[in-house]
């Protein structure tokens, strides 16, 4: 027992003393992008690797970051995780042993969630752009914050929260309703916070219809609500799913009006819905259309160098790498330690996705904005402030 | 009431496509005593086969006549879907025809997998789900309450015409006549002359056939991506079983119980209960008739 004791001791202070050597080495910062190119949803793993180039090319471009008095050069390392929980967890350990001083991703809840894990274990710095579901950046054993995980975008229960005021006061809805995934559970919490803050404004939901992920034939539920009157109904589900969902509404002749979550985001949308999501809101994390000067500059050059516009996914990408840069640059030293303490250190951030602001969590303050489909695009509609 | 006609006519419709697709199931069962697991896969390739063909035919002449597309785009749909289902038959399942059954089943497995995966390699499908163009002009009916689309209409109507066609064929005419001789006895009936290869082949891309009109009624109903016959796959699969495997009235019936399932489900109980339901009503009926409901019991051969 002493003999093994004094082994692992050894070998401890050998591991520091090799991990304090290793950042004074190298002239490059390697950031991990830990991201969804192929699987169920290849679009959102696109956006996020442009934006993330584009984020290193400009300050490639500009000479460097400068740490400590010195100038470093960027070196991204990009991983594809395939939209798997699994695949997610060991690309993040895979970038842990590639020696990345932080690591930016993965996007959707279902892999985030199991990232996080890996990054916290590890001790490295991760900052997830997308995923809006609390458990990325709690704790489940302990139920507090995560120390090393961070996010660019808001968390569900205040989506819910502004999607439930918007349809009560907005929208003059009484009767709303909920169709939602039950076996996602990006879905499944935002349906709950929903119709949490609808009770606690007194206003019963008439009806609250699941069904399960790659159903498509949603005509019993709808019937359902329907039935029960509804004069709004709440789809927080993911963009490939939401035209069936709103046509066939249609099509058995519900009249309400329709709503959704960030989940909407992309213009894969539009193309499959076409008419029949004309005048629909849902909430997103930034509007293209009423930019601030910063938001404009980061559209222009996205747009120059991709050909289109950046959706949520790239204006949060490019958000995480600015708050990253933040802290390394505040850090003064790459160290993983110091890194996530200099995140932690961060109490607001301006970004093209709006002010953040930090207060003890990895979570952001942050507004979100409600959109329209109108005339085949996404157009700014309102803001809702925390 | 109205409630509940409306509840009817969405399970008539998803019924009338589980049953489309089961009757293949059930005649490759009946003639080869084979399940082909591929044949969802199949259906899945069918939709895609009217997907780009209704896309081609409305870019290059925008201004034909609605029916004119639907039935062009139905036939080549079939056609394609047909000549698929006979090359797997000759390529994959013929030189297993004497080997043990699980041989044949595994490739069948086989078959799918790669058909699912080349659909997603396939850079002009890709995994990214769509939409069929309309064919149709999709107008709702409002009879009292309960709203009636076109497309539901289309659904039935074709469905109901094409198995009526079906149980014809198999019962009327000489082909039909060989398939059921081959799944009373496959060995006396060669020896009668009936070219049993060319029998099997036909069963083949007729089966595939009826699920292309499936596939097409379908994709004018729903989005179509390239692991959607899983699904759908499995569904027909129960309804054949239910309905007596190898019988094609049986199959009809399936399809049509099974659409109620899905559809009633949800109408009483939270929708996470519908496959729980439709595989415990799977094995109840596997328990107390093992043959399905107008499956006849085999008699053991000595």
């Amino acid at each position: 027992m002493k003999t093994l004791s004094a082994l692992l001791s050894v070998l401890l202070v050998l591991g520091m003393a090799l991990a304090a050597c290793q950042p004074a080495a190298p002239a490059t910062i390697k950031i991990g992008l830990n991201a969804e190119l192929t699987g169920g949803i290849p679009v959102v793993g696109e956006s996020c690797k442009n934006a993330a180039e584009l984020a290193v090319k400009e300050v490639n471009d500009a000479g460097g970051l400068e740490v400590g008095g010195r100038k470093y050069k960027i070196e991204l390392i990009v991983e594809d995780n395939e939209d798997k929980a699994e695949s997610a967890a060991a690309v993040t350990q895979k970038l842990v042993t590639a020696g990345v001083l932080a690591m930016i991703g993965p996007n959707a809840s279902r892999n985030a969630i199991p990232a996080a894990e890996v990054a916290e274990s590890s001790k490295m710095p991760m900052i997830s752009p997308w995923s809006t579901n609390p458990k990325t950046t709690l704790d489940a054993k302990t139920g507090q914050p995560k120390q090393f995980v961070f996010r660019a975008g808001y968390i569900d229960d205040f989506q819910g929260r502004v999607l439930a005021k918007f349809a009560i006061e907005q929208l003059k809805s009484t009767r709303p309703a909920v169709l939602f995934d039950v076996a996602s559970e990006y879905n499944k919490g935002i349906a709950e916070f929903y119709k949490k803050t609808m009770e606690e404004n007194g206003i019963q939901v008439v009806a609250y219809e699941t069904y399960t992920t790659g159903d498509k034939d949603f005509s019993a539920q709808l019937t359902k609500i329907k039935e029960a009157g509804a004069d709004s109904l709440f789809l927080p589900n993911y963009y490939s799913e939401v035209p069936l969902q709103v046509q066939q509404a249609h099509k058995i002749g519900f009249t309400g009006t329709i709503l959704g979550s960030d989940s909407w985001g992309n213009l894969e949308l539009i193309t499959l819905c076409g008419p029949d999501c004309e005048g629909l809101y849902f909430t997103a994390h930034y509007a293209s259309d009423i930019a601030t000067p910063k938001a404009q500059a980061f559209i222009k050059a996205y747009e120059a160098a991709y050909g289109k516009t950046p959706d949520d996914v790239a204006a949060l990408t490019y958000d995480s790498f600015g708050l990253l840069f933040q802290a390394i640059q505040a850090a003064g030293q790459l160290d993983r330690q110091a890194v996530r303490n200099a995140l932690a250190a961060i109490t607001a951030y301006e970004g093209v996705t709006g002010t953040m602001q930090f207060k003890g969590s990895g979570d952001p303050i942050k507004s979100a904005v409600i959109l329209q489909i109108k005339g085949g695009k996404f157009t700014y509609f309102t803001m809702a402030n925390p | 009431m109205q409630f509940y006609i409306q509840q009817i006519l969405n399970a008539l419709q998803v019924g009338s496509v589980y049953a489309l697709i089961a009757l293949g199931y059930t005649m490759v069962y009946g003639i080869l005593t084979m399940i082909n697991f591929a044949h969802g896969d199949i259906f899945m390739v069918s939709t895609y086969l009217a997907f780009f063909t209704s896309t081609l035919l409305l870019s290059i002449a925008a201004g034909l006549p609605p029916l004119f597309t639907f039935v062009f785009t139905l036939l080549t749909a079939m056609f394609g879907t047909a000549l698929l289902a006979v090359l797997i038959e000759r390529l994959a399942y013929k030189p297993l025809r004497t080997a043990p059954r699980i041989s044949a089943v595994i490739t069948a497995l086989g078959v799918g997998l790669f058909l699912e995966n080349f659909m997603v390699a396939f850079k002009p499908v890709g995994p990214a789900p769509r939409f069929l163009p309309p064919l149709i002009p999709q107008i709702n009916y409002d009879l009292g309450g309960v709203t009636v689309s076109t497309i539901q209409i289309v659904i039935i109507l074709v469905s109901g015409l094409v198995m009526f066609l079906l149980d014809t064929i198999v019962r009327r005419t000489m082909v039909g006549m060989a398939m059921r001789a081959i799944s009373w006895d496959k060995f006396t009936v060669p020896l009668m002359g009936v070219p049993v290869d060319r029998i099997i082949s036909l069963t083949f891309a007729l089966g595939a056939s009826i699920a292309a009109v499936g596939g097409t009624l379908y994709g004018m109903a729903y989005t179509i991506d390239p692991y959607m016959g899983i699904r759908i796959g499995w569904w027909a699969f129960i309804s054949a079983v239910v309905g007596g495997i190898g019988n094609i009235r049986g199959a009809m019936l399936g399809g049509f119980i099974l659409g109620f399932v899905e559809i009633f489900t949800p109408v009483f109980l939270p929708s996470t209960y519908r496959d729980f339901i439709a595989f415990s009503l799977l094995l109840l009926l596997l328990i107390f008739r093992p043959t399905g409901i107008l499956g006849r019991p085999a008699p053991q051969k000595v």
